[in-house]
């Protein structure tokens, strides 16, 4: 027997009983930052590839929502954060062994890649908006210039986008006190499922068959190549530490078994690849909605999970019986 | 990096938990909030059991993780020494630190927002007087001094006694060391 029991008082707020510091807000990030990540590579795949015709959606209108998507995650981060005010510390300062620094200052140079692919593209995409900038004469330029070079500028966003993508990943992975994350293959685990939600993402949103069709193919190789880094992450932890091997029982046989395997594995995955293999020879065309949902839906599950197992799985462990409300009577 | 370290002989602690009341009210510890505890491990099989008590905080380790993790540079080495200090005014609040102890001995010191942790009363050892808890401690279990100074009570207790640190395997170098 081994017991290791609290003496004095110990019920650190998001500590005890086991690590709780990040929640939805982390997770959500972690998605739309690999969603964006997808949507830049897609925008400057079809640029590349000249599949103007083929995907016209992905092709003209698809880079706008980067910066929404993004936007909206640095906001939820934001919302994170416990010392809001100070947020501008992140560039005051670039550390290299950080990821987390990394990731701020990729944020940053995001945008302004995100906006030359919008611009790119915005007469064709959005004629709508495009008179308000062409109405100045350094707007006009800058349509030209962007039009001009936008495979060159396509060229840039796809590392960029890729970096965003597998940043959020490492970012996990770094944690060499979380058990459960500390696996490199979550970096390119997240980047693979970014790039998965972003290509079900154009699959919904689309009009045109033939780029449901182009998007759905991607897709379907995107899930399969997650259903293989999961089975690798499963074999590193299964070959890691006595602590990973207590992390992973946590989905072999502990309180995640049924949301990892049943709503991420099976309804974010394996659900969407049989209906998509489905819809790509003919069948189940009316339901085609339902494949790419549950694509977006499993890439949150997933952030969840990850966020919540990894942060549960650590090197301590105390039993305590500790109960901090109790506290609060001395104040009643 | 001058090593300051902190050696606890678990041979006589009682647990009382002294140190944790001297932190506390040195340091202003808010309510619900310890940068020290202690913990009680009992091994072994009734009646042949065996007890150990150890009082635990930050173990200032000389590979913080926490201060690599740490994107704005806030977690940082004190002066040149193994002492990890969180400065409020650069902490976003992020919690990376906090994620990123093996230990689990950093805390979100609230209302204000930022991450503390105990600081082995630096402001102390600048005056050339013990942590709080050291000073305090009725068993006189506690040691604090400078590796560096192989004449000073720590290297010397290092040097004839037994002893371990807490889950060395992380690579962290710990220097809180338990006297077994």
């Amino acid at each position: 027997m081994k017991e290791e029991l609290f003496v004095t008082a110990r019920g650190n707020a998001l500590i005890d009983p086991s690590l709780h510091i990040w929640t939805w807000e982390v997770a959500m990030y972690l998605f739309l930052g690999g969603l964006t990540a997808g949507i830049m590579v897609f925008a400057a795949y079809i640029a590349i590839a000249r599949k103007d015709e083929e995907a016209p959606f992905a092709a003209t209108r698809l880079a706008l929502l980067a910066p929404i998507a993004l936007s909206l995650g640095m906001t939820t981060l934001f919302l994170d954060l416990e010392h809001k005010l100070f947020v501008f510390r992140f560039y005051t300062a670039f550390k290299v062994l950080s990821p987390m620094s990394w990731g701020a200052w990729i944020l940053i140079v995001i945008y302004p890649v995100s906006i030359l692919q919008i611009l790119s593209t915005l007469r064709a995409g959005y004629p709508q908006v495009s008179p308000y900038v062409d109405r100045f004469s350094i707007g006009k330029q800058l349509l030209d210039w962007c039009e001009a070079y936008r495979r060159q500028i396509a060229m840039v966003a796809i590392p960029f986008g890729i970096a965003l993508g597998i940043y959020t990943g490492i970012l996990l992975s770094a944690f060499s006190a979380r058990p459960f994350w500390n696996s490199g293959v979550l970096g390119p685990l997240f980047l693979v499922s970014g790039l998965s939600t972003a290509a079900a993402l154009v699959a919904l949103v689309a009009r045109k068959h033939s780029e449901k069709v182009l998007f759905t193919r991607i897709d379907l190789v995107l899930i399969a190549a997650e259903l293989a880094l999961v089975a690798l992450f499963i074999v590193n932890l299964a070959s890691g530490t006595e602590q990973q091997l207590i992390a992973l029982d946590s989905i072999m046989s502990g309180p995640y078994t049924l949301v990892f395997w049943v709503l991420f594995v099976g309804v974010g995955l394996l659900v969407p690849l049989v209906l998509e293999l489905l819809e790509i020879r003919g069948f189940a065309r009316r339901v085609a909605i339902v494949a790419p949902v549950l694509v977006l839906l499993g890439g949150y599950v997933l952030r969840q999970v990850m966020i919540d197992i990894g942060q549960e799985s650590s090197w301590t462990r105390y039993d305590t019986q500790y109960n901090a409300e109790l506290l609060q009577r001395l104040h009643d | 990096m001058t090593r300051f370290a902190m050696v606890i002989d678990t041979k006589t602690c009682i647990g009382c938990g002294d140190c944790v009341v001297a932190c506390k009210t040195e340091n202003r510890v808010p309510d619900g909030l310890n940068r020290d505890w202690i913990v009680e491990a009992t091994q072994g099989k009734y009646p042949q059991l065996t007890t150990e008590f150890r009082s635990e905080r930050c173990n200032h380790c000389s590979n913080a993780t926490c201060v690599t993790l740490c994107p704005t540079g806030a977690s940082h080495h004190w002066k040149g020494t193994n002492i990890v200090l969180v400065d409020p005014d650069m902490c976003t609040g992020c919690k990376a630190c906090i994620a990123a102890c093996p230990y689990d001995a950093r805390l979100v010191m609230h209302p204000d927002g930022y991450v503390d942790k105990c600081t082995f009363c630096h402001h102390r050892v600048e005056e050339g007087l013990d942590p709080a808890c050291v000073s305090s401690c009725p068993t006189r279990c506690m040691h604090f001094g400078s590796l560096d100074d192989t004449g000073s009570e720590v290297s010397r207790l290092l040097k004839t006694r037994q002893y371990k640190v807490l889950k060395p395997e992380t690579g962290n170098e710990p220097n809180v060391y338990y006297l077994v």
